[in-house]
């Protein structure tokens, strides 16, 4: 979606503001959005994409104001509602009100090392070619879905060269809408500066990103 | 934010949906044990190891977990070669994507606007914000961190640590040099 997280190219943000001796959080809470998130997709039966989505949607004026770990903890009271895990009252209430919803598993402490160590590989197996290979010129489309895309407006449009083919991998802008991973060929593509930025821009930037192929059409 | 957050919290653990130990570990892993010390050791390695040097850009996924690192938002792992020439840079302008497997959480100011946002169009300003100038025909190379593939950059070596160990050399290896906002520490710098 063209969301207030689409952030890359806008002005008017300030300086970046690094904080010396930055904690890892900055709150307790912060602790416990950022673990009962993380914790809360196994029971949820999320994935990262939907998980990304669920942050990002939401008015380009909250999205801006609101904290990282606001962002994360209303995300995932709608996860949890939306899911019917948790309900409106019950949120109101802090207490559980009804039985819980039959889930099919949860993280058991025993097992947050070995999960955190899998991860979540994203590459999977194909019968299918990319259609492009290294070098090859092409244009990201011009897309604008309401729904969630990893391509950033600030390149739509534009005429870049494929870096690498990566692999097959998951497609986040189905995954994250129910449309399962539908995995799809993943390039690294390499747009000049000026491309992106205006003529009179600085020729020494490079700026690459990883688009899928549904993204990209040959650039003639 | 505490109330709102501890009012969940006892709904999830009432529903019986997590477990508060597996909470607290989560926690102390990120606090703790997953960090930039991970992402050092494999650049120090890279300085001292012609062979691993050519493995780590060649398949960074493998090269860093044969150093017992990887997993979650490390999966799939690319190391990128800062020269006297290029000059690499990490952002993930619509979130916060970051190699977490070795170099823990992000940095607050690596999710916020202001680094999104400038990064991928006036990266020169920003290492300004960071105290760095390079010179001006150094080509800048900025990685928008849109799927899975999680990007380190590897600095280069500082002079006057000839035969130096991995351990001593990775002191020198800091978050910010391996993002692309900083430069490693100097020699003299560990006093």
């Amino acid at each position: 979606m063209n969301g207030g997280q689409d952030l890359g190219g806008t002005h008017g943000h300030g300086p970046v503001e690094p904080e010396a001796n930055e904690p890892v959080f900055h709150a307790e809470w912060e602790k416990r959005a950022f673990a009962l998130t993380l914790a809360m997709t196994a029971p949820g039966g999320w994935n990262i994409d939907m998980g990304r989505f669920a942050r990002e949607n939401r008015p380009p004026g909250e999205y801006l104001s609101m904290t990282y770990y606001q962002i994360w903890l209303a995300a995932l009271e709608h996860m949890a509602k939306e899911g019917g895990l948790v309900s409106d009252d019950e949120i109101e209430a802090g207490h559980s009100l009804q039985p819980p919803k039959p889930v099919r598993r949860i993280l058991l402490p025993g097992d947050v090392a070995k999960v955190l160590y899998r991860g979540g590989p994203t590459e999977r197996d194909t019968n299918t070619k990319p259609i492009f290979g290294v070098g090859d010129r092409v244009r990201a489309k011009n897309i604008n879905p309401l729904t969630h895309t990893r391509l950033p407006r600030y390149v739509r449009g534009h005429v870049g060269t494929i870096e690498r083919v990566i692999g097959c991998h998951v497609f986040p802008d189905s995954n994250a809408h129910g449309g399962g991973e539908n995995p799809q060929w993943l390039y690294t593509v390499r747009f000049d500066g000026p491309e992106l930025w205006g003529a009179d821009s600085d020729a020494t930037i490079k700026v690459s990103v990883d688009a899928w192929e549904p993204y990209l059409s040959p650039a003639t | 934010m505490q109330l709102r957050t501890r009012a969940l919290e006892t709904i999830l653990i009432e529903k019986g949906y997590i477990e508060p130990a597996a909470i607290d570990e989560l926690i102390e892993t990120y606090e703790t044990k997953i960090g930039p010390r991970n992402g050092a050791q494999a650049v120090a390695k890279a300085w001292v190891d012609p062979k691993f040097r050519q493995w780590l850009f060649e398949d960074g996924t493998s090269a860093i977990g044969s150093l017992g690192f990887g997993g979650r938002s490390g999966n799939h792992l690319v190391a990128l070669e800062n020269t006297s020439s290029v000059h690499n840079m990490v952002v993930c302008t619509l979130c916060s994507c970051y190699p977490w497997a070795v170099l823990g959480l992000p940095p607050l100011w690596y999710k916020s606007a202001p680094y999104r946002s400038r990064t991928v169009a006036d990266p020169r300003s920003v290492l300004r914000d960071f105290g760095m100038e390079l010179p001006k025909d150094t080509e800048i190379r900025v990685w928008d961190s849109t799927a899975e593939l999680r990007y380190l950059v590897v600095p280069m070596r500082p002079t006057g640590t000839e035969g130096w160990s991995e351990d001593k050399l990775a002191e020198l290896v800091t978050r910010d040099s391996m993002i692309g906002t900083g430069q490693p520490k100097q020699p003299k710098d560990l006093g």
